[in-house]
């Protein structure tokens, strides 16, 4: 890009000078002064947008300003992961945090699940055995070519509603139902001691993580091997257990009962929620199972080979060799993939699932006629999810990345 | 997601159009030679379209009755169906010229949402439909319930003033548009529906097994629904509010699609005011002077309209109770044509 310092009249006069054309011929100047009318022309247009939207909205006696955040809703929300109720007068500020974890919630879950779903699908896609390899590339062609609105829909009216009614739920065994109000489980509730458990279960985790360091340590020194998987399975299930039992047993767990309409205790995981999840993670998955398998057919055949020459087994040969060469292939991606997720949860409106566009660009907005702010806040939001996800895959890529010297 | 291409119109129309809310609907009616009214996506009685695509309904009647007295032709209206997240901001926008669409009137809708309401076309309050089966006699004994409700409504709202204030629990299960929130009560993820009473009755009709269903007896709200213009436009807002007392006035004098071209010749003053007969009334509205005669003539007074629609001669038979003439013990009271 040309800046107005570096097209300096005696750069002109020496262009001039050499018979290279006048004045206004001279590239410099002239990408200089198209630039400067296009960035004059683009803040006029957001001037005159801010001008406009803010004389019209005067014209209709209403102002701009955020202070509706503190307004009570007066309205309810049936999935709340903190606090809200129209009794306490929750106001529109509650409800927007209350919309953005939910949406979060349901982004969080989908990544997860759907990066471990798309890798097992990638992976059989090339497996050897023709039926898995089939079955896989038949879910990726049928699941990538239906629009995930449809799918959604399909999940929530055509597999959940036609559920029964919560009085004859289906039953699990261990206080687990599924009812067209969704899947009701145990909820534990945690009581006096309980947090020595917590207090066991990270130890175990931090005892898990130093005995891999030392039994590496110890392998490339001496080349014997220790099962570590199995010593911290172990002991990150073990030792909370033994402490929950030295403890006198704190945790326990509420079991859902049916009672008049609804179950009364346990915790309700609602059925738009599981729609989306499914739908999103499904979806997403097809997509994460195609990145997968082109960024192990990435890895030339000639590694795979060396490998197994050096005596090293099927698995090894994929943990050690394919997996952390793909991963650079992979990771740039994937990342889209998570940004596409987080975005589509915003479909949730179609099913009534209440994430931040379904209460706060929906219901909040109509209630509180603030528009402007309140579409303006849900971008901000959606473009800071995507952000901070690019950043860390980032770094996440920046460490999986060839180190070139 | 139609919602939503509605919504970034409405903000660019906001941001880059010019301002609407000057007093020039009226104008930009008569020059475009057609209404653009806002109405329900689909609501039996007050707006629905029939398998021809011809629109239907107490609502879509009012839209013919504006056009009819700015036109003399009630045909001369588009529709644009309105979800009711969308419904104000595409009024405000300028992409309808009116909104006749079930819409309650209230304090805050009407003084900062940027709009003004103009006519109770029909007194309405809120109730709840639940399935036979459950036996449930009185909406008091939903504590612990399901209840579907659409979001942006006033009744989402009246919803959770009605469990608190009578220390109920329940569940709120909200959807998008009317439509989604009847399939949702239908296949059984909710135990109640919760809507306008004249919406239930109109919803029932369109359930899979309507007789399964019964419509509670409480009514718990205030629902005054009435049409609605641009803040700032009272010529315009003038205009349709006096339609609407028109169409009343003349159930009260008699006046009928029927009898409108005997009844020009009444010896009744005050039917000849009203008919353009005597006086220069459509002047000020800025109409022609027979307006009332084609309101009359191609749309009907307010009781014909009513009864063909939502009353006796239509599949929902709501009884006209509220919407009665004040002088027949009802609320629809119109200022006299002088």
């Amino acid at each position: 890009m040309s800046t107005i310092g570096s097209s300096s009249p005696a750069d002109a006069a020496a262009l001039a000078a050499t018979g290279r054309g006048s004045f206004f011929n001279d590239p410099k100047v002239r990408g200089t002064f198209w630039q400067v009318v296009l960035v004059i022309l683009i803040g006029y247009l957001l001037y005159s947008a801010v001008e406009n939207a803010r004389a019209n909205l005067a014209a209709k006696g209403q102002v701009f300003g955020f202070d509706f955040l503190s307004a009570p809703g007066g309205f309810d929300i049936n999935q709340h992961l903190i606090p809200f109720s129209s009794e306490e007068g929750s106001t529109y500020g509650r409800a927007f945090l209350v919309g953005l974890l939910n949406t979060l919630l349901v982004s969080g879950i989908g990544i997860v699940l759907a990066t471990i779903l798309g890798f097992i699908i990638g992976i059989a896609r090339l497996s050897t055995n023709w039926i898995v390899a089939k079955v896989s590339q038949i879910y990726v062609e049928v699941i990538r070519n239906i629009p995930l609105l449809l799918q959604l829909i399909f999940w929530y009216n055509a597999v959940l509603k036609p559920l029964p009614n919560p009085r004859n739920a289906l039953s699990f065994g261990a206080g687990i139902f599924l009812s067209n109000r969704g899947l009701t489980v145990p909820e534990p509730t945690f009581g006096p001691g309980a947090e020595n458990v917590a207090y066991a279960f990270v130890v175990a985790l931090l005892f898990a993580f130093g005995f891999r360091h030392w039994a590496r340590g110890r392998q490339e020194r001496t080349g014997q091997q220790y099962p570590t998987g199995l010593v911290a399975l172990v002991s990150i299930i073990g030792l909370p257990l033994l402490v929950y039992f030295l403890s006198g047993r704190p945790i326990h767990f509420d079991v859902p009962v049916q009672k008049g309409f609804n179950f009364s205790g346990g915790l309700q995981v609602y059925p738009e929620l599981v729609a989306l999840v499914l739908g999103l993670v499904l979806y997403t998955a097809a997509f994460i199972a195609e990145i997968v398998r082109a960024g192990i057919q990435a890895v030339s055949r000639g590694q795979i080979e060396a490998a197994h020459a050096l005596g090293l087994r099927q698995k090894p040969t994929l943990n050690l060799v394919v997996i952390p060469q793909a991963m650079r292939v992979i990771t740039p991606p994937l990342t889209s993939q998570f940004l596409n997720l987080t975005k589509n949860s915003s479909l949730a409106v179609a099913i009534g699932y209440p994430d931040l566009v379904q209460i706060f660009a929906g219901t909040a907005l109509n209630q509180s006629a603030k528009a402007i702010e309140i579409m303006l806040m849900t971008m901000a939001v959606y473009l800071a999810i995507s952000l901070v996800t690019s950043f860390v895959m980032n770094i996440y890529n920046r460490r999986m990345a060839l180190v070139e010297r | 997601m139609k919602h939503f291409f509605v919504f970034v119109s409405a903000c660019l129309a906001m941001a880059f159009g010019t301002s609407v809310a000057d007093a020039q609907t009226l104008n930009q009616v008569k020059q475009r030679g057609q209404l653009i009214c806002g109405t329900n996506t689909g609501l039996a009685g007050f707006a629905l379209p029939d398998a021809q695509g011809n629109w239907a309904g107490l609502d879509i009647d009012y839209c013919r009755a504006i056009a009819a007295a700015i036109f003399g032709d009630a045909t001369k209206v588009k529709y644009v169906p309105l979800d009711a997240t969308s419904r104000f901001e595409s009024l405000k926008s300028g992409a309808v010229d009116v909104l006749v669409r079930n819409t309650t009137w209230t304090l805050s809708r009407d003084s900062s949402q940027g709009l003004d309401f103009e006519a109770t076309n029909y007194y309405d309050g809120q109730g709840f439909m639940v399935r036979k089966k459950m036996n449930i006699n009185s909406a008091l004994e939903l504590n612990g319930a399901s209840v579907c409700v659409q979001q942006g409504t006033t009744t989402e709202l009246n919803l959770a003033d009605y469990f608190r204030s009578n220390k109920m629990k329940y569940e709120v299960v909200a959807f998008k548009s009317d439509e989604e929130t009847v399939k949702a009560y239908d296949s059984g993820r909710c135990d109640a529906f919760t809507t306008d009473a004249s919406g239930l009755a109109a919803e029932r009709v369109k359930l899979s097994t309507p007789d399964d269903h019964v419509i509670l007896p409480e009514i718990i709200s205030k629902e005054p629904l009435a049409s609605s213009v641009r803040k700032g436009d009272s010529q315009w807002g003038t205009l349709v509010r006096w339609v609407h007392f028109a169409m009343v006035d003349a159930e009260e004098a008699g006046v009928t699609s029927k009898n409108v071209d005997e009844m020009m010749k009444s010896p009744s003053p005050e039917v000849k005011r009203m008919l353009g007969v005597e006086g220069k009334f459509g002047d000020g509205l800025g109409v022609p002077n027979d307006w009332v005669v084609n309101i009359i003539k191609q749309v009907g007074n307010y009781g014909e309209v009513f009864d063909r629609n939502v009353g006796a001669s239509s599949p929902l038979k709501l009884p006209r109770g509220l919407n009665n003439l004040w002088s027949k013990g009802g609320l629809q009271y119109a200022p006299p044509i002088r």
